[in-house]
C-alpha cells in the first residue's frame, strides 16, 4: 500500500447515502490507505438521501481497483465507479479575482474572456471575478493566460464528472429512516407490536 | 407499548440472541445499567475491571462461538478504553457489538465532562459505528449493528448511545423486516467462469499448496476444505488464524506458514507452483519479502473481502465470496490427483525439522516454553481451548499445541495485542461453558489485564491461567539478541509473586520451575471449577526457530541447529 506512483489521477465516482459523517469516513479511508486525494466534490442528487461524490486521486490505473474495493467496504457507500475508462463528462469551476485597475487589464480580461467558456461575473474599479467552467486541462490554461494580468484570490470546485450515454450510475432505494417511519406507522395503527 | 431507550437496548440485544455482556458502569450509560435489574435472569452482566477487559471478553466470546460478542462501557475514558480491544477485533474479523453511553445531545461537542467522539476516534478500527440521536432509530440501529458484525467479513460494530436517548420513550418496535443497506452487499458465491478457471490452475499444478486462513473457520468451511485437499492431494499449511481449520494430525497438513513457521510450510510455499490461498490475507508476517514471495507460483486467491485479493499478492485467480460457497461450487468438478514427489519432498523437509525439534534435545535443569506447551497439549488430550497473549509463548503454542478442532485456539494475530490472552479466555468460557479453557500468557501481557482476576473469581470462571515467566519480555529480547547486539533495553522484567498475587485474589496456585511438575500442577488446575493459576518459570533466554527477520525472504530462515552442531 506504501508505494503511491504519482504517474497520473483516477477519477472516481460515488453514490453515498446523504449521512451525518459519510465525508468523514471517506476521507478518513483515504488517510489510512495512503491514497492521496487530489480533489474532492460531494452534492446532493435528485434523491435527496443520496449524494454524489467525485474524487481525484494521485494514482495510477493499478491503484483504480483497490481504491474502488476499499470505497466499497463502507457501509455507507452505495455504489463506486471508476470513471476513466468509459467515455464521460467532466467539469470544474473556477472563480478567479484578477486585477482590473487600467483600461490595458480590463481589455486583456475581456478578450481572454472571449476565447474560453469564461465570463465575467463582478466588476469592480480595482478587481474583477471570472467564473470558468470547464474540464481541468481547459481550466489549468485559461488560469496560464489571466495569470500576468495579476491573480489576487481563486478558488477552484473540484472535478466533478458524469459518464456519458445510457450506462446510468444511480441506484433507487427506499431511505432507511423513510422505511423506520413508514414501519412505525403500519404497526402502530394495526396494533401490532411488541 | 412505550420503553425508555434504555430498555430498547435490553429488548434489542435479547432479540438478537444476547444473553451474556461484558462491561463497565458509569455516568452517560447509568439509564442502561438501570435497566438491566429488570432483565437479570436472561442478560447476564460480567462487572470486569477494566474496558479493555470488556472488549476483549467480548472478543473471545465470538472467537470460540462465532456469535456476536458484546460489550458496553460509558462515555469519555470508558469508551477510549474499549479501543485496543475493538483495533484487535478488526485486525482478526471477529464480530463484536460495543455499545457506549455517550453525554446528552445538547451537550455534544461542548467538551462536556466525560465526552469523547467516540465514533471519531473508532471510525477507522470499526466496521462500522453510529451515534444515535433518535430514540426511534434505536432498535433498528442494534439490529442493523448485529446484521453488519457478522456478516460478510465479520467485524466489530459500536453503537454510540447519548444519555438522553436512553432515557428517552417511544413505542418499541422489533424491525421484522430483512436490513435495507444499499451501500452493503458481501459477496457470495462465484461465477462460473472464475470456478473454472480456478479448476484449470488445480488440474496444472504440479506442486501446489493450500494456505489454510481464519477465513475458513469463520464460514464453516472445513469439511470442504478438506476434501479438496484429500481429492487433489494437495498438501495444506496454515496461517497462525487458520489453525484448527484442518486437523493437525492430518497427513496432508504440513504446519504453520511465516514468521515462526514451519520451515516445511515456508520452503513449500517458496517451490510451490500453485498457491490455493482460502480465507488469508498475505499479512507481511506469513509472506516475508514480497518481491522473493512464491515467485513460481500461480496463486488462487478466495476471499469474503474483494479489497483483499490483490492487495499484497497478485492474484492469478481472484474470487471474492463466502469460502464455503465457492469450494460447493467448486468440489463436484474437481477431478482427483497425486503429486507423490511434491509430497515426499516436503516430507523429506518435515523430517529435518523434527531433527531440529527442542523436544528432542538434552536440556537438563531448565524449563523450556515449548515443554510446558507440549505437556499441557498432552494433559488436556490436545482438546483444551487455548487462549494466547502475544509473544514467544504464542508462536511455541502455535508450534507444540496442535488443533484438531476450528475456533480452538484465540489469540491476537493481526493486531498482536499484548494483554489479550486472560479476558479473551474468560469470554471464551462464558461462550464455550462446558470446554477446558487455558489461558496461556507471558508474564509481560498478564500483567497489562492481571485486574481481570478479580473478574475471574466474583463470576467464578473455570478458565486456567498458565503464566509463562521467563522474567523478559520475550521476544522483543529474542530480536535484541538477533539484531541488536544483545542489548536488553527495557525488557528484563522484575515481576511480583504470581502465586502470592493469585492468592490476594483468592485464586488457587501452583508455581512449576521443573519438568516432573508440570502434571501435578496440570492436573491440579484442572479439578478445580473455578480460575487457577499457575506459574511456570522457564529460561530466560529461550529462542523461537524458525524465524524469518521482518522484511527477509521466506525461504531464508534462521533455524535451530541440529543437535551436535551448535
Amino acid at each position: 500500500m506504501a508505494e503511491v506512483k504519482v504517474d497520473s489521477k483516477v477519477t472516481v465516482v460515488a453514490l453515498v447515502e446523504n449521512e451525518p459523517g459519510v465525508l468523514n469516513r471517506i476521507a478518513s479511508l483515504f488517510r489510512r490507505r495512503a491514497f492521496n486525494i487530489d480533489s474532492l466534490t460531494v452534492g446532493r442528487t435528485h434523491r435527496p438521501h443520496i449524494s454524489r461524490m467525485t474524487i481525484r486521486v494521485d494514482a495510477g490505473p493499478e491503484y483504480a481497483r483497490k481504491i474502488a474495493t476499499n470505497l466499497q467496504k463502507l457501509v455507507n457507500v452505495i455504489d463506486v465507479r471508476v470513471i476513466d475508462n468509459e467515455p464521460h463528462v467532466e467539469r470544474d469551476l473556477a472563480l478567479i479575482k484578477v486585477r482590473n485597475d487600467d483600461a490595458d487589464s480590463r481589455n486583456t480580461i475581456t478578450e481572454i474572456c472571449d476565447r474560453y467558456p469564461a465570463r465575467i461575473v463582478d466588476v469592480g474599479p480595482k478587481v474583477a471575478i471570472i467564473e470558468m467552467v470547464g474540464t481541468e486541462d481547459i481550466i489549468e490554461e485559461f488560469i496560464e493566460q489571466v495569470r500576468p494580468i495579476g491573480i489576487v484570490e481563486m478558488i477552484r470546485t473540484g472535478v466533478v464528472s458524469m459518464g456519458r450515454g445510457t450506462r446510468i450510475h444511480d441506484t433507487n432505494f427506499i431511505n432507511r429512516r423513510t422505511l423506520v417511519e413508514a414501519a412505525a406507522k403500519a404497526r402502530s395503527s394495526n396494533g401490532h407490536n411488541v | 407499548m412505550k420503553l425508555k431507550g434504555s430498555e430498547i437496548i435490553m429488548e434489542s440485544l435479547l432479540r438478537e440472541g444476547v444473553d451474556v455482556m461484558f462491561g463497565y458502569p458509569g455516568g452517560a450509560i447509568l439509564p442502561t445499567y438501570d435497566a438491566m435489574s429488570q432483565y437479570e435472569d436472561r442478560l447476564h452482566h460480567v462487572l470486569v475491571r477494566h474496558e479493555q477487559g470488556a472488549s476483549h471478553m467480548a472478543d473471545g466470546y465470538a472467537r470460540a462461538t462465532g456469535e456476536v460478542g458484546v460489550c458496553i462501557a460509558t462515555s469519555g475514558p470508558g469508551a477510549t478504553n474499549l479501543v485496543t480491544g475493538l483495533a484487535t477485533a478488526m485486525m482478526d474479523s471477529s464480530p463484536i457489538v460495543a455499545i457506549t453511553g455517550q453525554v446528552p445531545i445538547p451537550a455534544i461537542g461542548s467538551d462536556a465532562f466525560q465526552e469523547t467522539d467516540v465514533t471519531g476516534v473508532t471510525l477507522p478500527i470499526t466496521k462500522h459505528n453510529y451515534l444515535v440521536t433518535d430514540v426511534r432509530e434505536l432498535a433498528y440501529t442494534i439490529k442493523e449493528a448485529f446484521h453488519i458484525a457478522r456478516t460478510g467479513r465479520p467485524g466489530p460494530v459500536l453503537v454510540d448511545v447519548p444519555k438522553d436517548v436512553q432515557n428517552a420513550e417511544t413505542e418499541f418496535i422489533w424491525p421484522d423486516d430483512d436490513i435495507v443497506l444499499p451501500g452493503y452487499d458481501p459477496p457470495w458465491a462465484a461465477q462460473t467462469h472464475e470456478i473454472e478457471a480456478a479448476l484449470r490452475l488445480i488440474a496444472e499444478a504440479e506442486r501446489p499448496i493450500i494456505l489454510a486462513g481464519h477465513g475458513i473457520i469463520m464460514s464453516g468451511a472445513m469439511n470442504e476444505v478438506r476434501e479438496l485437499a484429500e481429492r487433489a492431494q494437495i498438501p495444506v499449511s496454515l496461517t497462525l488464524l487458520g489453525k484448527g481449520a484442518m486437523p493437525e494430525d492430518h497427513p496432508l497438513v504440513i504446519g504453520m506458514m511465516g514468521m515462526h513457521g514451519e520451515a516445511s510450510s515456508n520452503l513449500a510455499i517458496q517451490e510451490a507452483d500453485l498457491l490455493i490461498a482460502l480465507g488469508m490475507r498475505f499479512d507481511d508476517r506469513v509472506t516475508g519479502n514480497l518481491k522473493t514471495y512464491a515467485q513460481n507460483a500461480r496463486k488462487i486467491h478466495i476471499d469474503i473481502d474483494r479489497s483483499e485479493i490483490n492487495k499484497n499478492v497478485r492474484a492469478d485467480v481472484g474470487i471474492a465470496g463466502d469460502l464455503k460457497t465457492v469450494l460447493t461450487q467448486l468440489l463436484p468438478k474437481l477431478e482427483g490427483k497425486s503429486h507423490p514427489a511434491w509430497i515426499g519432498q516436503i516430507r523429506d523437509w518435515l523430517e529435518d525439522s523434527s531433527e531440529r525439534d527442542i523436544l528432542n534435545y538434552e536440556t537438563p535443569g531448565i524449563l523450556l516454553t515449548a515443554q510446558v506447551v507440549n505437556d499441557i497439549w498432552k494433559l488436556t488430550g490436545g482438546d483444551a481451548i487455548t487462549v494466547t497473549d502475544v509473544g514467544q509463548h504464542q508462536m511455541l503454542e502455535a508450534q507444540y499445541y496442535p488443533h484438531q478442532r476450528p475456533a480452538t485456539l484465540l489469540t491476537s494475530g493481526g493486531l498482536g495485542t499484548m494483554g489479550f490472552g486472560f479476558p479473551a479466555a474468560i469470554g471464551a468460557k462464558f461462550g464455550k461453558p462446558d470446554e477446558e479453557i487455558w489461558a496461556i500468557v507471558g508474564d509481560g501481557g498478564f500483567q497489562m489485564t492481571l485486574c481481570e482476576m478479580a473478574t475471574a473469581v466474583q463470576e467464578n470462571v473455570n478458565v486456567n491461567i498458565a503464566i509463562i515467566n521467563n522474567n523478559f519480555l520475550g521476544m522483543v529480547r529474542q530480536w535484541q539478541e538477533l539484531f541488536f547486539e544483545k542489548r536488553y533495553q527495557a525488557t528484563p522484567m522484575v515481576n511480583p509473586d504470581f502465586c502470592k498475587l493469585a492468592d490476594a485474589y483468592g485464586i488457587p496456585n501452583r508455581c512449576v520451575t521443573q519438568r516432573d511438575e508440570i502434571e501435578e500442577a496440570v492436573r491440579f488446575a484442572q479439578d478445580i471449577d473455578g480460575p487457577t493459576l499457575i506459574e511456570f518459570v522457564v529460561e530466560k533466554e529461550e529462542m523461537v526457530y524458525p524465524m524469518v527477520p521482518a522484511g527477509a525472504d521466506l525461504h531464508d530462515m534462521k533455524r535451530r541447529p541440529k543437535p551436535g552442531e551448535a
